[in-house]
């Protein structure tokens, strides 16, 4: 036993810290128990998905019984703060999901390590669901997500607006074009909701950064990582700012959205809405409900890339194993158990030709091929939780009517300074 | 018999404090392998050059500044309503109670409801003058702080009732029938009686709202998230957001130490307005 008097309350603590009290007095809480392996998931709101990882490991259990994973879930609002609580008390349990943009951080920070998976295996995957960080592999998913823009076609066809697709996405001017006919028709209180009643953080990069990137800026200089001067606050980005405020200053989009946007897109409070592919389960109860891509402001239409993710941590003792577990649970078949279980798309052609509507041609597809064509990845830099707050709470007082030039500049300046007081995270 | 209390203390106080202080003047963060350096005074130049840490301090101060009279006046205009021997008193202390036992993230989900441009609120409103009230209360930057301090004030005010009750019913019966005999008014057996009577409880009164007002958070948390525009930001949210979505420890520790120098500053001179003065 090596598990001392003193173990269990160290565990306390760290768990109280992050409100997960429920884990005292399990002394197995970490990925060293002789038995096998542990697996941490943030899926414990989420009984679909989460039943899903535990067939995987059900799966795996009954052909290595010697070897067993077992599945520990938690809730995703309080996952984050377990892992790094459990990283600092040495808890780390051998398999963990992570969500796409935090892998570089926890794996300069030393969590992680890198995946051994055959790269024949890897280039079936979507190129945005392989988490890469200074050119290894740290993390694998068996599922993608999609940003897309939700309308209503009859709001489109009344204002003679084209129905946009993958291969020709609206004009800037398009765009602006449906926005004031839509607005005039008057039908709807709200044109196109923005989606900006979500307080939580990621919501505001992963769903508004896009824009920013279609205009021509970024949250960071993606050739050096090295300083965000220039590509958050220069003229394209200044663009990009005008244009989000403009859309609240000009009424197409409630400043703050209400708390599920999506609600009322299908409850016919507004024309058109930008949300993601996890809402797309709704979207047939809208009579004439499209989704589309976002348009291009000139430098390409762009969505989000990254979702959940599988790691292995630097601490497992049986690292071959884990290895193994990630390697041998990539299947057509779990993939395709995920996307047929809920909204997301499965991570490889094999699994989508798996899913019905996920076929070339089904109605599912156009989040696939948008994925694959329009995703960019979140800046793939150990900094990104300063980039991802810093740049949240920018767009917000954006929104919110502040001065775009000076909320830009004091982000660069933000970021530039917490990028140089860590030395540039080792680029 | 001591060791309990002095270990927690210790443990739970002196420790925290100690390393708060220390790591200030670190580069601490909270993922990093790189090991910690001391920086000498950054920490707190950055904190003098920061907008929004001073928007937050600002916030912060007038939060007390209009919570800590209005709070407190209010609790004991209502201990004094529902201290007189009649049917019902234990029904209204009750009501005024409840939003006190109920959990603070959920009266702040409830009123962000409640402040939206459609709802209660401006419904209320409109209903009360005839006119639609379109306020967007938590997204005005004039109006965000202000709708925290009355949902605050609602929510905790039946808390310092109770304090402000127990207090009165301290005071000896006989007072109060001398007074009467005397011919004494209402006011004057207030002034005189009560008010004097109530010494002790309203120096706990002062002492425990304010540190309260100062320490500001679940309510922005929950309802603005600081904004918009900082007009909510407080100094307690602040080193949280910066402490953990942003990793930043060393800056919040910094943040955290000037929250405990201004709680312990505040707190003191309270000490000394409100000490024994010997005639």
């Amino acid at each position: 036993m090596r598990t001392s008097t003193k173990r269990p309350l160290s565990w306390c603590l760290a768990a109280a810290v992050v409100a997960a009290a429920a884990a005292c007095g399990s002394e197995n809480a970490g990925g060293s128990s002789d038995d096998g392996l542990t697996l941490w998931t943030h899926n414990a709101g989420n009984p679909q998905e989460l039943a899903v990882v535990e067939q995987i490991a059900n799966d795996w259990n009954a052909a290595h019984p010697d070897r067993k994973v077992t599945v520990r879930a938690f809730p995703q609002a309080a996952y984050n703060e377990a892992v790094v609580s459990a990283a600092t008390a040495k808890k780390l349990p051998c398999i963990l999901d992570t969500d796409a943009p935090t892998v570089p951080n926890w794996a300069y920070a030393g969590y992680l390590t890198p995946l051994e998976i055959p790269d024949d295996l890897l280039a079936k995957q979507l190129p945005s669901t392989v988490g890469k960080y200074q050119g290894k592999t740290y993390s694998v998913g068996y599922y993608e997500a999609a940003l897309g823009l939700f309308a209503r076609k009859s709001a489109l066809t009344a204002a003679g607006a084209r129905i946009p697709t993958l291969a020709q996405p609206w004009t800037a001017a398009e765009f602006d074009q449906v926005l004031q006919k839509v607005k005039a028709g008057g039908k709807y209180p709200i044109t196109f909701d923005l989606g900006t009643g979500d307080t939580g953080t990621e919501w505001w990069t992963y769903g508004y950064s896009p824009f920013l990137q279609s205009f021509g800026g970024d949250l960071i200089d993606r050739t050096s990582y090295k300083s965000a001067s220039g590509v958050l606050n220069g003229d394209k980005a200044l663009a990009w700012a005008t244009w989000m405020q403009g859309l609240v200053k000009k009424g197409y989009s409630p400043q703050k959205s209400s708390a599920d946007a999506f609600a009322d897109f299908v409850n016919g409070k507004s024309a058109m809405v930008w949300s993601g592919i996890w809402n797309s389960g709704s979207l047939s109860k809208v009579d004439d409900g499209v989704v589309l891509p976002p348009p291009n402001f000139g430098n390409g239409a762009k969505v989000g890339g990254g979702s959940w993710q599988w790691a292995v941590s630097s601490s497992c003792p049986d690292k071959a194993t884990a290895m193994e577990y990630l390697r041998t649970s990539l299947t057509a078949k779990n993939m395709a158990a995920f996307a047929e279980k809920q909204n997301v798309i499965p991570a490889s052609e094999e699994a989508a030709a798996l899913v019905p509507g996920w076929q070339p041609g089904g109605e599912k597809r156009f989040f696939l091929d948008e994925s694959k064509e329009l995703a960019m990845v979140r800046p793939p830099t150990p900094g990104y939780p300063y980039l991802t707050t810093t740049f949240a709470k920018a767009t917000q007082d954006i929104v919110a009517g502040g001065d775009p030039k000076q909320i830009l500049d004091r982000a660069v300046a933000d970021i530039d300074r917490d990028l140089k007081s860590n030395d540039y995270y080792g680029f | 018999m001591v060791a309990p209390a002095g270990v927690l203390l210790v443990v739970f106080f002196f420790v925290p404090v100690a390393l708060g202080f220390a790591l200030s003047f670190t580069d601490a963060r909270l993922i990093s392998p790189k090991p910690l350096e001391f920086v000498g005074l950054d920490n707190f130049q950055r904190l003098l050059d920061d907008p929004v840490f001073w928007a937050s301090l600002r916030n912060t101060l007038l939060f007390a500044a209009v919570i800590v009279p209005a709070q407190s006046g209010f609790a004991l205009l209502l201990a004094l309503l529902v201290n007189v021997k009649m049917r019902g008193t234990n029904l209204f202390r009750t009501l005024y109670f409840v939003p006190v036992v109920t959990s603070i993230v959920v009266v702040s989900i409830l009123w962000r409801f409640m402040y939206q441009p459609d709802g209660l609120v401006n419904s209320m409103l409109h209903w009360m003058t005839g006119n639609v009230v379109h306020i967007d209360w938590l997204n005005d930057t004039s109006t965000a702080l202000p709708a925290i301090m009355f949902m605050s004030a609602w929510q905790a005010v039946g808390f310092h009732m109770v304090i402000w009750l127990a207090g009165l019913q301290t005071i000896p019966g006989e007072l109060y029938e001398a007074a009467e005999i005397d011919g004494a008014g209402r006011w004057h057996t207030f002034r005189y009686i009560t008010w004097p009577g109530l010494r002790n409880t309203r120096t706990f009164i002062l002492v425990t709202i304010t540190i309260a007002a100062l320490s500001l958070f679940t309510q922005i948390h929950v309802m603005t998230g600081g904004g918009p525009l900082d007009a909510t930001s407080t100094v307690v949210f602040q080193a949280v957001r910066v402490g953990y979505q942003q990793q930043q420890t060393a800056y919040a520790s910094t943040i955290s130490l000037v929250f405990f120098l201004l709680v312990l500053t505040v707190s003191l001179i309270q000490r000394w307005l409100t000490r024994e003065r010997s005639a």
